[in-house]
């Protein structure tokens, strides 16, 4: 049995006018940790409302555990654990109390299920009196996590858990996912991130509602259909607007101090070309290779397809 | 039962430990006590009065000083025209202008009547009115008085005029003092504000920050949740309105007339219909903000309609509907029953019948409205 299932969902807002989910079905398999990728406003939120029962969809139907998301919200409710975006626990409310508060709403206690979050919660462990407010921004998720976990949830929602967090804390956020994997939790997490999606076992690109592609972050990259190269020169604003007006050029993206580009047919011999092109315009300090594609590649090239 | 429990241990923990609220449980109450009665007060007093004496005779005299002395009026000036006893209004130095004409006393000895000018300014018409009818009844008093008896002697009255005298007794309040109306009203705002306002705000706050999400993933039950919100709001009030009470006593001296559990039996449950005004507030609102406002337009409708201020009985029809449509307005009456008049249970059954109406359907409005929108 799949851990969660979404077949055909659909979400509208403000009477059908704005698409939110577009019949999106996906499987998540149990133990999995599962990534949904995608940018800002491309859905991710409502899916997770969806399945966490705080929202009721159009159209479709949904299942965590095999339990329908809304027949069987109340028993849906006991087994998963939620971590919304945005912080929400008790600011005015101190490390220990927000803990011990959602324990007993579960019905539990921190002793009892204190295995599952002892690696987080012993870094939290100095603040316990702390009041939730006054905790830094990492600190803040740490304890999201504990008090989703305190239950011992059979399936974890985690949205957007790393945003606005710190590169080191975002690394240790997702190493003690790898641990709750590894305790046969299933994990469903969503970033706007593209360099987290490598650090999930399967992952789900979404845009603007619709789910693009979903496989292992391997086989994403793999699939990519063509030869991509990256270019740079000394005026990487220059280039990029004389690689768009190259006529043999079929996609040309900025990606840091590097363009990515894509030939419309490549014949092999498409660097010394891009070259050439590049000297005759006038630029200097040029470098083209060939490089392996990544997950923001991918996604970039889905979304193009997608909008012609 | 026990998750209600844990979630009550939770509100009182953020709300002693806000430390503001905390204050003003014990100071709103206090405070209000204190400065109200004394503030709102619509006894008219020092009525600022310009002279126009035209006359100058010891008649004249005798009447300006009896309006001196009866504590209402100020005589604040003494001039020789009615123009410029107008400046005087204008400045708002005056607010009545009293002209007496020329030869005022030997027409009276004379004729046996005369007549004098009252020129009132009624920017405040209550005060003007007021203010009026006691310099009528100041000047009516000193023509009935021992001054003029020479010329009654001259002029009797015609036999067949019939003089009705009228004598009165004010009771329940026998110095008609302003406190005794007022106080028991405080009572009722203190009641209104923590009920309607205190528990729309606490409960929206949830949705503001986000924690009803994290809430409504839980396997804890609705009425679990409202129940948890709204009884510590409760309690909270009945605290609040013991404390009016011993201030009434040591401050004012008021002490209820009637049963004080009749007193509280209101109170407990008015405090259910507002905590579900409450309530309903805070499912219609996103924000703290929104909750403000709309807490804030129902709530002066309600000071202002309830007969708090103004008696409801002097109001046109419609507006008496909609006094009669809030909880307010039951419990203030009550509140003054009970408390000046000793009212027993009897005397207010109907009102009691009321307030469990309001509560009934404030209260299942807004549970049916909560459950719509979340």
């Amino acid at each position: 049995m799949d851990a969660v299932v979404l077949d055909g969902i659909t979400k509208t807002y403000a009477g059908g006018k704005i698409l939110a989910v577009d019949n999106v079905s996906l499987t998540v398999k149990p133990g999995e940790l599962f990534g949904l990728i995608g940018p800002d406003g491309a859905g991710k939120t409502s899916i997770f409302r969806m399945l966490t029962t705080l929202l009721l969809a159009d159209k479709g139907t949904a299942t965590v555990q095999g339990l329908d998301v809304v027949k069987d919200y109340r028993q849906i409710r006991k087994i998963l654990g939620y971590m919304p975006g945005k912080f929400s626990l008790y600011q005015d409310l101190t490390v220990h109390e927000n803990l011990t508060f959602f324990a007993t709403l579960f019905g539990t206690t921190i002793e009892e299920n204190y295995d599952i979050i002892r690696d987080i919660y012993e870094q939290l462990k100095p603040f316990s009196d702390r009041r939730a407010g006054k905790l830094s921004g990492g600190m803040k998720q740490k304890l999201a996590l504990c008090c989703a976990l305190i239950h011992k949830p059979e399936v974890l929602f985690l949205d957007e858990p790393t945003t606005g967090v710190d590169v080191v804390s975002r690394r240790e956020f997702w190493d003690i996912l790898a641990r709750l994997k590894n305790m046969g939790i299933t994990i469903l997490v969503s970033t706007p991130y593209m360099d987290e999606a490598s650090l999930c076992e399967r992952i789900a690109l979404i845009q603007a509602g619709s789910i693009m592609q979903i496989d292992t972050p391997d086989k994403i990259v793999h699939s990519y259909p063509v030869r991509l190269y990256a270019a740079k020169s000394a005026n990487i604003y220059g280039l990029l607007k004389d690689m768009r007006d190259n006529a043999a050029v079929e996609s040309c993206f900025a990606f840091g101090e590097y363009l990515h580009l894509t030939m419309k047919q490549d014949k092999g011999n498409a660097v010394a070309d891009l070259e050439a092109f590049a000297r005759q315009k006038g630029h200097t300090g040029i470098a083209v290779k060939e490089i392996s594609p990544g997950i923001e590649d991918t996604f970039i090239r889905l979304m193009n397809q997608k909008n012609q | 039962m026990k998750k209600l429990g844990f979630l009550l241990q939770k509100e009182f923990r953020q709300i002693l430990r806000d430390r503001i609220i905390l204050v003003m449980i014990f100071a709103m109450p206090t405070i209000q006590l204190i400065i109200l009665p004394l503030a709102a007060n619509f006894e008219v007093k020092d009525i600022k009065v310009v002279v126009v004496d035209h006359d100058h005779s010891t008649l004249t005299q005798r009447m300006l000083g009896k309006l001196g002395a009866s504590g209402y009026f100020r005589i604040t000036g003494a001039v020789s025209s009615y123009q410029e006893a107008l400046h005087y209004v204008e400045r708002n130095d005056a607010d009545v202008v009293l002209e007496i004409p020329v030869d005022f006393e030997r027409n009276l000895v004379r004729e046996g009547r005369q007549q004098v000018s009252l020129s009132i300014d009624a920017i405040n018409g209550a005060r003007a009115s007021i203010g009026g009818a006691y310099l009528n009844s100041i000047i009516a008093d000193f023509s009935q008085g021992t001054d003029l008896d020479i010329v009654r002697a001259a002029h009797p009255v015609p036999a067949g005029m019939p003089v009705i005298n009228v004598t009165y007794n004010t009771w329940y309040n026998p110095r008609e003092q302003y406190k005794y109306y007022m106080v028991p009203g405080i009572f009722v705002l203190l009641l209104t504000l923590i009920g309607g306002f205190m528990s729309a705000l606490n409960i929206v706050k949830e949705k503001e920050i986000g924690t009803i999400e994290q809430i409504n993933v839980t396997p804890i039950r609705k009425w679990e949740f409202i129940s948890g919100k709204l009884i510590p709001f409760w309690l909270m009030g009945l605290i609040i309105f013991t404390i009016g009470l011993l201030v009434a006593w040591v401050v004012y001296g008021i002490v209820s007339v009637g049963p004080l559990w009749l007193l509280y039996l209101f109170a407990a449950v008015y405090l259910v219909a507002l905590l579900g005004f409450g309530l309903l507030i805070s499912t219609y609102s996103a924000n703290q903000v929104q909750a403000m406002f709309l807490a804030f337009f129902f709530m002066l409708i309600f000071m202002l309609m309830s007969g708090l201020f103004t008696a409801t009985e002097s109001m046109p029809g419609w507006a008496r509907t909609i006094s009669a449509l809030t909880p307010v307005t039951h419990f203030v009456k009550v509140i003054r029953m009970v408390m000046l008049k000793g009212s027993g249970f009897a005397d207010v059954q109907l009102e009691f019948l009321y307030e469990i109406a309001f509560a009934l359907v404030l209260n299942a409005w807004a549970v049916f409205n909560y459950r719509k929108t979340s």
